[in-house]
């Protein structure tokens, strides 16, 4: 239990100001903050990347690199953080405040027990006998909900599933008993099932631990779900200040509004989507994509077997047609995107794409049809050249299949991309590093459209970009599709984002397609219970919705 | 948010782009420091070879002129400031002219373990299979031989143990060549093979470019960027290699060109006889050329990364100066 009553102060940050050093000059990262959280109590910071939500949580540990200059003040109780020695910060931190990081793979020492890592914090800061740690560290494992802790604290951080390692640090992190748990991005790595599960433990820890937490989120929906109030910043700064009821039912800054705005929710396609396959029912024509019984093994290491990432599905893209297909981790979705890009090897069943047969076909059978088919990947940092610019990196197919001659040539077509994609002509003398995610990712579309082909594979193309940015790539999506009229494999974890674009969704389930249909059919009306459950997991940006659902969810789990 | 033009020109002017330019601006207090000696070292170097003909008071095998013959271990005097050695050379002119031997020797070494490397590099890690394990092995093997061991087969396989300027430059820069290739090689492999599973590789590859295209437009370029750290260590190394060379006999004689490992070698019986600078000038050349280089290579290592790099503090408002406090150094803002 936290020292403090319920609704004391647990922290309090005024006027905090975080300057950082860089090559460009320096970057007010932090500009006049000023928050409180008390005991009991979960503050949601929201914001978007760049919003200094992760540098102020930074600060209340006294975090920051020696490049940053801090002014204001972090009170821990009545200690003020940015003035302490360092010696007493480090007597704070675990005790007073405890963090919760983003991806629990990293913040784990793979090479020590678990039992160690969670004993390490409290080695630090007194003495136990072995026993006593061990006692104390399984004590917290029963706590965060590792079943048969006696055993699993011997275990090591691989032999541990994603959403188990983030209990794991969750633990960690409550062991000391602090009054402020700060928790940065804590699901954003995890599955929407998982997160579904920390979030509920992340609850508890409230109200029976009676520990504040500062919750570090872009997702409306965690907020939603988990917080009592929120703050939400917009460069640097606090823009509102509400309580999480409030802050969604009557938001009154812009931004916020915006903000709001631009989460996707379930439903909101449906309306194109009957559109969209009203005309297409006109032409009938040949399948873009027919999969029939596809089988991709990924070959396993010396002695051991292959591993199945897609075992045995059946599906077909017809012209003009976008196919949702969204799954968690590990279900096979981006194999299967690979498989048709030409990238992975089909190694049983039936994959025909545009008439030519991908089982057992050579890379020279594939080459031809590279133009036809167009790929939008996963992250626009790392999908561009950083040494080309941005009008020679969509140039590129244009030069390779022999319709310009070199970059220069093909300007005037880039042009017209990058308009089509409604990115400024300048931009093509950029190189990619001096656009935002958002506009990489309309370049990325631009390139991927530049020999206009008939099939589109986009690769969680918005999953790397913040809310507002995602909605508006997703309508240019939606926009280009119409116009352009390629057929589209559209590969996301998030359902909102597929049933926004999607004509037809299939939900893959480790390696298996689980369901298929429209929009309406599969979210208005799910079959299998893994769709359910994938959707009633989905946070909505709404607390009161939100409580609902969790209810539903919860008889879903006890249901067997 | 995301349509809004930013106005953004992080290039700077031409002058300020160029490589060495750039770090010099990007350096401060002690990483300049280190830069500029080392800039200082290596010009002073590079200027003494181009202008030794000017500044060498006599040639570098001259025994002789009007007045007559130099004399054997003379000390320093006006007419031989830094004495002469035992076969009667006058060292001053040795020391200056033997930089010119190793700017040869350098530029010819490094550029052709440059260019094999780096092409043996990329093939092999971009194709892998048999050939990339091959060649593994081989530069592991290469690796186990100490270097200057090496250098001494390859001088004779090449020289035959003859030596003339040119055959004595090349044997001891191809020495140096088949010593350096596999560093080259390893660092551009390994480059490659992370480059090779980035998304813009595979982004070329599902627009159908070519492996050839894929390699020198996409792969290669990017994968070049340590090289220029390694070409200067690797510079000085040469240069160490090169007066090991010399040293143990293996060198250029010293009728075709100065080589100050052969002037090293030739004052051993002269330091315990009390004559001291037949062996300090040519040594402190050397020391101070592979300072001067090394320095510079460092620099330039610790200025490309962004976590070794040393910056100006940002300059907090006055009154928040005071406050300012020390902040532990954990992890680098996103």
């Amino acid at each position: 239990m936290s020292r403090l009553a319920k609704g004391e102060q647990a922290a309090r940050i005024e006027d905090l100001e975080v300057t950082f050093a860089t090559d460009s000059g320096d970057v007010r990262a932090v500009d006049g903050v000023s928050l409180h959280v008390a005991a009991g109590e979960v503050l949601a910071v929201v914001g978007e990347s760049g919003s200094g939500k992760t540098v102020t949580a930074k600060t209340i540990l006294g975090l920051l690199p020696e490049t940053a200059t801090t002014s204001g003040a972090v009170f821990i109780g009545q200690e003020n953080i940015v003035q302490v020695s360092g010696e007493r910060l480090r007597q704070l931190r675990g005790t007073s405040v405890a963090m919760v990081f983003q991806e629990p793979s990293t913040a784990l020492n793979p090479v020590f027990t678990v039992g160690w890592q969670i004993a390490e914090g409290l080695r630090a800061h007194g003495n136990y006998s072995n026993g006593e740690l061990r006692e104390k560290s399984i004590d917290i494992l029963r706590k965060v909900g590792i079943p048969d802790p006696e055993h699993r604290v011997d275990h090591y951080p691989h032999q541990f599933s994603g959403g188990q390692k983030q209990r794991i640090v969750i633990a960690m992190a409550l062991v000391l008993d602090p009054e402020l748990i700060v928790a940065d991005e804590p699901t954003t790595a995890l599955d929407v099932t998982v997160q579904a599960e920390i979030l509920d433990l992340l609850r508890r820890l409230r109200d029976e631990f009676n520990a504040g937490i500062l919750l570090i989120t872009h997702n409306m929906g965690v907020v939603a779900d988990l917080a009592d109030r929120v703050a939400v910043m917009y460069q640097g700064e606090v823009v509102e200040q509400a309580t999480a009821t409030e802050l969604f039912a009557n938001p009154q800054n812009d931004y916020t509004k915006r903000l709001l705005a631009a989460v996707p929710y379930i439903g909101a396609g449906r309306e194109a989507a009957r559109a969209r396959a009203v005309e297409r029912d006109k032409v009938n024509a040949e399948p873009v994509v027919v999969a029939r019984g596809l089988e991709i093994v990924y070959p396993g290491r010396f002695g051991r077997g292959g591993f199945r990432a897609v075992a045995g599905v059946d599906f077909e893209i017809g012209p003009r047609e976008v196919l949702g297909l969204v799954g968690e981790s590990g279900s096979g979705k981006t194999t299967i995107g690979r498989a048709i890009g030409g990238l992975t090897r089909v190694t049983g069943g039936s994959l025909m794409v545009l008439g030519t047969e991908f089982n057992g076909a050579k890379e020279s059978d594939i080459r031809p049809l590279r133009k036809d088919i167009g790929f939008v990947f996963q992250d626009p940092a790392t999908s561009f050249n950083p040494l080309l610019t941005i009008a020679e990196a969509i140039a590129e197919p244009l030069v390779v299949h022999s319709e310009a001659a070199n970059p220069d040539d093909a300007r005037a077509r880039v042009n017209q991309l990058l308009e089509a994609v409604q990115l400024p002509i300048g931009f093509g003398d950029r190189f990619p590093h001096e656009l935002s995610g958002g506009q990489r990712q309309r370049a990325s579309l631009a390139r991927a459209l530049a020999l206009r082909p008939k099939l589109l594979i986009a690769d969680e193309p918005t999953s790397a970009l913040d809310v507002s940015v995602q909605a508006r790539v997703l309508e240019l999506f939606a926009e280009l599709q119409h116009e352009f009229g390629f057929a589209a494999l559209f590969i996301s974890h998030d359902l909102a984002v597929v049933d926004m674009l999607a004509d037809r969704i299939a939900v893959l389930y480790k390696g298996e397609l689980v369901e298929e249909g429209t929009g309406e059919q599969v979210l208005g009306a799910p079959q299998h219970p893994y769709t359910k459950r994938l959707l009633a997991s989905l946070p909505v940006p709404d607390p009161i919705e939100q409580g609902k659902r969790r209810e539903e969810l919860r008889l879903l789990r006890e249901a067997p | 948010m995301a349509a809004t033009p930013v106005v953004v020109n992080p290039k700077g002017s031409l002058w300020s782009r160029l490589p060495l330019v750039k770090q010099l601006a990007q350096s401060v207090g002690l990483q300049r420091g280190m830069l500029v000696a080392g800039l200082v070292l290596v010009a002073l170097f590079l200027l003494t070879a181009a202008l030794a003909p000017l500044l060498a008071p006599y040639g570098f095998a001259q025994l002789r002129d009007e007045s007559g013959r130099f004399g054997s271990q003379q000390p320093p005097s006006a007419e031989h400031l830094f004495g002469t050695t035992v076969s009667g050379y006058d060292v001053l002119s040795r020391t200056i002219w033997g930089a010119q031997t190793a700017v040869l020797v350098i530029v010819v070494a490094v550029t052709m373990s440059l260019i094999i490397g780096v092409l043996l590099g990329v093939f092999s890690g971009y194709f892998g299979g048999t050939l990339d394990r091959i060649l593994v092995v081989v530069c592991d093997a290469i690796y186990a031989f100490p270097s200057l061991l090496l250098a001494i087969v390859m001088s004779i396989v090449i020289s035959g143990g003859q030596s003339s300027l040119l055959g004595g430059i090349m044997s001891a820069a191809i020495s140096i060549t088949v010593v350096f290739i596999p560093q080259y090689f390893r660092v551009v492999r390994a480059e490659t093979v992370r480059i090779k599973a980035e998304a813009f590789v595979e982004s070329a590859k599902v627009i159908g470019a070519s492996n050839m295209r894929i390699m020198f437009r996409h792969v290669l370029r990017n994968a070049t960027r340590t090289l220029p750290l390694i070409l200067t260590l690797n510079a000085s190394e040469a240069i160490l290699t090169l007066a090991g060379l010399g040293f143990v006999g293996f060198g250029i004689e010293p009728t075709s060109a100065a080589e100050w490992g052969y002037d090293l070698n030739r004052s051993i019986a002269d330091v315990s006889s009390g004559i001291w600078w037949t062996a300090l000038y040519p040594g402190l050349a050397i020391v101070l050329v592979v300072l001067g280089i090394t320095l510079v290579g460092e620099s330039l290592n610790d200025l490309a990364d962004p976590r070794l790099r040393t910056r100006h503090r940002a300059i907090a408002s006055p009154a928040a100066a005071a406050t300012a406090n020390e902040v532990d150094e954990l992890e680098k803002p996103e």
